[in-house]
């Protein structure tokens, strides 16, 4: 076995009583693919900001290529090679790529920036690679995949030789997925090295070898030949998890409609005559790329914006156009960014469970609060939907992304409502938490309320739904029967190739 | 060295915060009082005695307070929802100037008990009027409230200044430029004898209390702290962000134009265009010194109001320029912020 370019040597990291990282030791090969695998909060991320200097481990060393690095400090990792690539990117979109490959790489006594050779550096990389870009372009006017290419970019060009990439398909579709793979196996290629942060089966199993990090613990290191996905989830979580599946019933009477729904905005199509109808009873599964209009039928369905022409249907009513009178009506909302409208941070978990339905009779009086009343109904959606990490007055923002879809799809169900509109609930969750979360929603099912599940992740969509549809470009296909869906003929569908399948 | 946020701010530190930027800025000022060759002790004994030590000197510095309790909470109110409105000063004006206009045509001959509640009442009409034009653009065409509430102070301003130079000016005060004087009958009661101090203090003390109830007890109190915190979130739940936004307007700029109209009431009578040594400015430190909570405002007000007291006897007393209370009063703001940043960081290296 040759040396390994990176050495973690039994780091340990404590948060106060937590102790995040237990004594984990890993070593990356030169030109291997290193998948670290593991649930929410099992010491990934701690892992690699220890690596890359922002944490001071209690214990423990990195060495990079033989030679350690002192704790704490982000540029001597940059310095011996190690690049991040994060989830969240850290890139300025009004600058253009250039400007942001080039943003740090002079020193700051320099009255002037040295773009040229930038530039040749960049576009040789790009040539290296195979990560097509263009220079002056501006990062607002990329896609998520080109800017993913950019931050790669930025740390290639910094002569990184160990690239560490933290959940990097969170943000892509499925096509952008795969180019991503075919890059990193140009890059070892090449001799580079990858750890690659991710708790998607899918990703990890394109690794050459996995390491299982399980309650900051290393639990298993296995290469992917001889390995399952299986296997490995069950590592992860640390006992055997099965997704559950819908069982067959019957759907009872149509609920709730949409009849030609059409939006515009400065100029775009974002809905464009979508249908569809959905039963008491039933999963109705929406599955579609991202950026189809899924965020538009969301804010329609919702009620925070109003069609330019079609209508919703209740019922065989006039659906409300307003939450308020959304929730009053028995209707359950789960919106697609669960961070920026499922909840306001700041507020306590009581506030957030109570918003939306502060002004009933049951929570309020006269305009006052009735804190006791809200507080129990804060509590008693914690026991019931098993939500931990804070209790009814801790801050919102403490709470685990899990904890706060939990939170989010308690209070839709709360009032064991008629219809559950679920956008994306499971995106980013961790495995035990996607059960978790498809358990409720099928329990709901089976009570008799109507679900749309919409949704990009295609397992979910045909593990739950009992008819599908796709959506391309703001349209809805006509609706497919579960039991003649599978995966080749929905990616007809979400290509945008139904009008051929139903002439057929 | 780098910063984490706290995940919750101990009680004991959200308080100790404002008594550690005030301490921090008298250490400062005192480097200047130092440099002015008088023993910074002996200036602030000095400064101290001047705002508090007699009945004169707290009679003052609580006259001094109430319009800036109510500035204080007009800024807090907005800030706390996410609306800049930096035009209190503005809106205290034009309070003033619509009870001395009034006060002395349409109301003269009222009952006092029924004047000055529609004098108040009319103070608070044009000062939310003054503040909902800057929010409806912001509303409908994105325009900064900060640059055009600011820039409105100064039109106010022009505006008292024109009315107490033409229509409004009392043809008896020797040339000076200010309104008639309303009837001595529909000034405010004094609380204290033979002092400036009147019953608006209460006022502004009961407009903290009800403030602080409503922030932290209504339905409305949830919605705008939401509104503040995550304008989408609370859209989501169904609050309505407009409705919000000219709510919390008519309510923060009617408080400031209640300062002007007290102002007027309780201790001028008349307005100038120099009836505010910039109470509205001032507001705005003390709801940050308050750290935006309206029981706090009441005692950010009073430290403030002391110390521009104080400053005075101290500069009649030992030649200090009486300046001095600005400098104070500026580097507690800043020390405030960074006392804040303090409170809901720790340090870690």
């Amino acid at each position: 076995m040759t040396n390994p370019v990176l050495h973690l040597d039994s780091i340990t990291k404590r948060f106060g009583p937590l102790l995040a990282v237990d004594a984990v030791s890993l070593r990356l090969r030169r030109g291997e693919v290193l998948a670290l695998l593991g649930e929410n909060g099992a010491g990934k991320t701690t892992l690699v900001n220890v690596l890359f200097g922002h944490y001071r481990a209690d214990a423990g060393t990195v060495t990079v290529d033989g030679t350690p690095l002192p704790p704490e400090s982000p540029r001597a990792a940059i310095g011996a090679g190690v690049g991040m690539v994060h989830q969240h990117f850290a890139l300025a979109s009004n600058l253009t790529v250039l400007d942001n490959v080039a943003l740090g790489l002079d020193p700051l006594w320099l009255p002037w920036s040295r773009r040229a050779a930038v530039r040749a550096r960049l576009l040789a990389a790009s040539e290296k690679f195979g990560l097509p870009v263009d220079p002056d372009a501006r990062v607002a006017d990329l896609s998520v995949g080109e800017r993913q290419r950019v931050e790669i970019l930025k740390a290639l060009v910094r002569d990184a030789r160990i690239l560490v990439l933290d959940e990097p398909t969170a943000v892509l579709a499925r096509p952008e997925a795969e180019a991503l793979f075919a890059t990193l196996r140009a890059m070892t290629a090449e001799g580079l090295s990858i750890l690659l942060i991710s708790h998607k089966m899918a990703e990890v199993m394109a690794a050459d070898r996995v390491a299982v990090l399980r309650a900051g613990r290393l639990v298993a290191e296995r290469a992917t030949a001889e390995t399952t996905p299986e296997e490995l989830a069950e590592l992860m979580v640390g006992a055997k998890v099965a997704r559950p599946r819908r069982e067959a019933h019957r759907p009872g009477p149509p609920v709730l409609a949409a009849e030609g729904l059409s939006l515009r905005d400065k100029g775009r199509t974002l809905l464009d005559g979508a249908s569809f109808t959905l039963r008491a009873g039933e999963v109705l599964g929406i599955v579609g790329v991202a950026g189809n209009g899924q965020a538009a039928l969301g804010r329609v369905l919702m009620g925070l914006q109003r069609p330019d022409a079609g209508s919703v249907l209740l019922d065989g009513r006039e659906a409300p156009a307003t939450p308020r009178a959304l929730v009053a009506a028995g209707v359950g909302r789960v919106p697609e960014d669960r961070l920026a409208e499922g909840v306001a941070g700041d507020l306590l978990v009581w506030e957030n469970a109570t918003l939306d339905r502060l002004r009933t009779p049951a929570l309020s009086r006269a305009g006052i609060v009735r804190r006791g009343a809200a507080r129990a109904f804060a509590a008693d959606l914690i026991a019931r939907f098993d939500l931990r990490g804070g209790g009814p007055d801790a801050r919102t923002a403490r709470l685990s992304g899990g904890n706060i879809q939990k939170l989010i799809l308690a209070r839709a169900l709360s009032g064991s409502p008629r219809v559950v509109l679920a956008f994306q609930p499971t995106r980013g969750l961790d495995e035990g938490a996607v059960a978790a979360v498809h358990a409720r929603l099928l329990d709901a099912r089976a009570q008799g309320a109507a679900i749309l599940l919409v949704t990009e992740d295609l397992d979910e969509a045909l593990a739950l739904s009992d008819r599908l549809q796709a959506i391309v470009a703001g349209r809805l296909s006509l609706p497919l029967p579960a039991e003649e869906a599978d995966a080749r003929r929905l990616g007809l569908l979400m290509a945008g190739r139904w009008e051929a399948h139903h002439a057929a | 060295m780098r910063l984490e946020r706290r995940e919750s701010v101990p009680l004991s530190l959200a308080l100790l915060a404002p008594l550690g930027a005030v301490a921090a800025a008298l250490l400062l000022a005192g480097g200047l009082i130092a440099l002015a060759g008088v023993s910074p002790l002996r200036a602030y004994a000095e400064m101290a005695r001047g705002a508090l030590g007699s009945r004169l000197a707290l009679t003052e510095t609580l006259t001094r307070a109430t319009p800036l309790v109510l500035t204080g909470l007009a800024a807090a109110v907005a800030f706390r929802a996410r609306l800049w409105n930096i035009g209190a000063e503005g809106q205290l004006m034009l309070g003033a100037l619509a009870v001395a206009w009034a006060g002395h045509s349409l109301l003269a001959g009222a009952p006092a008990l029924l004047a000055i509640p529609l004098l108040m009442l009319l103070a608070m009409a044009v000062g939310a009027l003054w503040l909902l034009g800057p929010v409806v653009l912001r509303l409908r065409l994105g325009v900064d409230e900060v640059v055009t509430t600011l820039l409105l102070n100064f039109v106010a301003i022009l505006l008292v200044g024109l009315m107490v130079e033409g229509p409004l000016k009392d043809p008896t005060a020797f040339g000076w430029p200010q309104s008639v004087a309303i009837p001595r009958d529909l000034r405010l009661p004094d609380l204290v004898a033979r002092s400036r101090l009147h019953v608006g203090v209460l006022l502004a003390v009961a407009a903290a209390l009800l403030l602080w109830a409503a922030q932290s007890r209504t339905v409305w109190g949830a919605e705008t702290r939401a509104a503040g915190l995550s304008p989408r979130a609370a859209a989501f739940a169904g609050v309505s962000i407009p409705r919000t936004l000219l709510g919390v307007a008519a309510l923060s700029g009617g408080l400031a134009g209640l300062s002007g109209g007290v102002e007027v009431l309780g201790v001028t009578g008349y307005v100038t265009t120099t009836l505010s040594p910039g109470f509205g400015y001032a507001g705005i430190v003390v709801s940050m010194l308050a750290a935006l909570h309206p029981l706090g405002v009441v005692l950010a007000a009073t430290f403030v109001a002391a110390v521009f007291v104080g400053a005075d006897a101290m500069g009649r007393a030992l030649g200090v320029p009486s300046f001095m209370a600005d400098v104070i009063v500026s580097l507690s703001l800043l020390s405030m912020l960074v006392a804040l940043l303090l409170a809901t960081h720790r340090v870690r290296r």
